[in-house]
């Protein structure tokens, strides 16, 4: 049996503080991306609960089993929430959703609310695209950007380097760090390139902490090019699952000689706040029509 | 001036890259969606049929690049930014507001 290691580790969670029976509007976003998809139930604009797993081949079952692992243990059914908007790759494959929105409006949202109305530009690298984008206070984009044509600078690109190296993926940042001197970057303009020039290093006999950190700061290369075309402007936060590598995040920090800011949740989940904060404000705005 | 003033209190603008960055440089689509009044000249006129006018997230007609074009507009855009020979680009022609424009 082989072990993969570039399985990162799935969770769900509930706010201890709020009960949704006493919500006045329930709320979801259900981003169904090309790795992973979450489901964030948002009561008043609060966070409630939410679950982040492993998209499957099927966009509307993964969405469906997302949703309800996030309902598990709170009594909720799908019923109960007032309006679901759907987001991501697949969002147009959440067959319960009443409404799509573009990830890129999600996160620019979510980021508003997880690192607070200062941020203004937003980088989120997600499972096979990365998107720069720069918002105002109210979380409205502004300007964005998006590379969806290769993996370089991906969470597809690391899972890549994580199975090539043996290293599981959680653990990838924190090695990658733990180099005496910076090595040189690998290639940042293709992961296959990037592959075959580590595997090269790997037989010159390169440890492999060494091959990770030449391909973290090669990716922290490429998502700096895609900030400066838009103009980097500070606060600066990141979302997605690569902001939890902390190899990249840094050494990307030292480039933009721009600390980004800390995340209080889980950054995976920003373009699904995003979405139940644009479900809400959908539902206000009807109720006030009527 | 109602219309301007309903663009300045409702609509939101913001600027779109349509692209991608590859190992021969920056190949993207820039669309201000303040100046773009989402009138279609562009769609008319393109000969690779690469633009199309959407509803954005914010509920405003834009212009934006359709899907199958997305990840090869340096070689579909070829007809208008020939790599040798004049460009001769008619979006960027007839858009009156100067709303699109090509970063190459």
């Amino acid at each position: 049996m082989t072990t993969e290691y570039w399985r990162w580790t799935e969770s769900r969670w509930t706010s201890p503080d709020i009960d949704w029976k006493k919500a006045d509007i329930i709320t979801a976003g259900v981003d169904i991306g090309s790795v992973s998809s979450q489901t964030v139930v948002m009561c008043d604009g609060e966070l409630y609960c939410y679950s982040n797993m492993r998209t499957g081949s099927d966009s509307p079952d993964s969405a469906r089993r997302a949703t309800d692992w996030a309902l598990e243990g709170t009594g909720m059914k799908i019923e109960d929430i007032h309006y679901i908007i759907g987001t991501g790759y697949g969002r147009v494959n959440v067959p319960f959703a009443h409404r799509s929105i573009t990830e890129i409006a999600c996160h620019a949202r979510g980021a508003n609310f997880m690192y607070g109305p200062t941020v203004k530009t937003v980088l989120d690298m997600g499972g096979q695209d990365c998107k720069a984008i720069k918002c105002d206070e109210r979380g409205k984009v502004t300007t964005f950007l998006m590379n969806d044509k290769c993996a370089a600078g991906t969470g597809r690109g690391m899972e890549v380097f994580a199975n090539l190296l043996a290293i599981p993926i959680n653990d990838v940042g924190e090695l990658s760090l733990s180099v005496e001197a910076e090595p040189e970057p690998v290639s940042s303009t293709c992961v296959i390139f990037a592959k075959s020039e580590a595997t090269g290093l790997l037989r010159q006999g390169w440890a492999k902490n060494k091959v990770l950190a030449a391909y973290c700061s090669a990716m922290a290369h490429r998502v700096y090019t895609l900030l400066v075309r838009i103009d980097v402007e500070k606060d600066f936060g990141i979302t997605g699952g690569i902001a939890k590598n902390i190899g990249v995040v840094s050494r990307l920090e030292k480039e933009l000689g721009l600390k980004a800011l800390p995340a209080k949740y889980d950054t995976q989940i920003a373009g699904g706040i995003g979405a139940a904060l644009f479900a809400k404000a959908l539902v206000e705005k009807s109720r006030k029509a009527a | 001036m109602l219309n301007l003033i309903k663009r300045l209190i409702i609509s939101h603008s913001y600027i779109a890259n349509y692209g991608y960055t590859d190992g021969s440089g920056d190949w993207y689509i820039i669309v201000d969606s303040d100046k773009c009044d989402g009138c279609g000249k562009c769609v008319d006129v393109c000969p690779v049929n690469v633009l199309e006018v959407i509803t954005d997230d914010y509920d405003d007609l834009v212009v934006s690049i359709r899907a199958e074009h997305k990840k090869s507009i340096k070689y579909d855009c070829g007809p208008c930014i020939p790599v040798s020979g004049e460009r001769d680009c008619k979006c960027e022609q007839v858009c009156e507001p100067g709303a699109i424009k090509h970063s190459w």
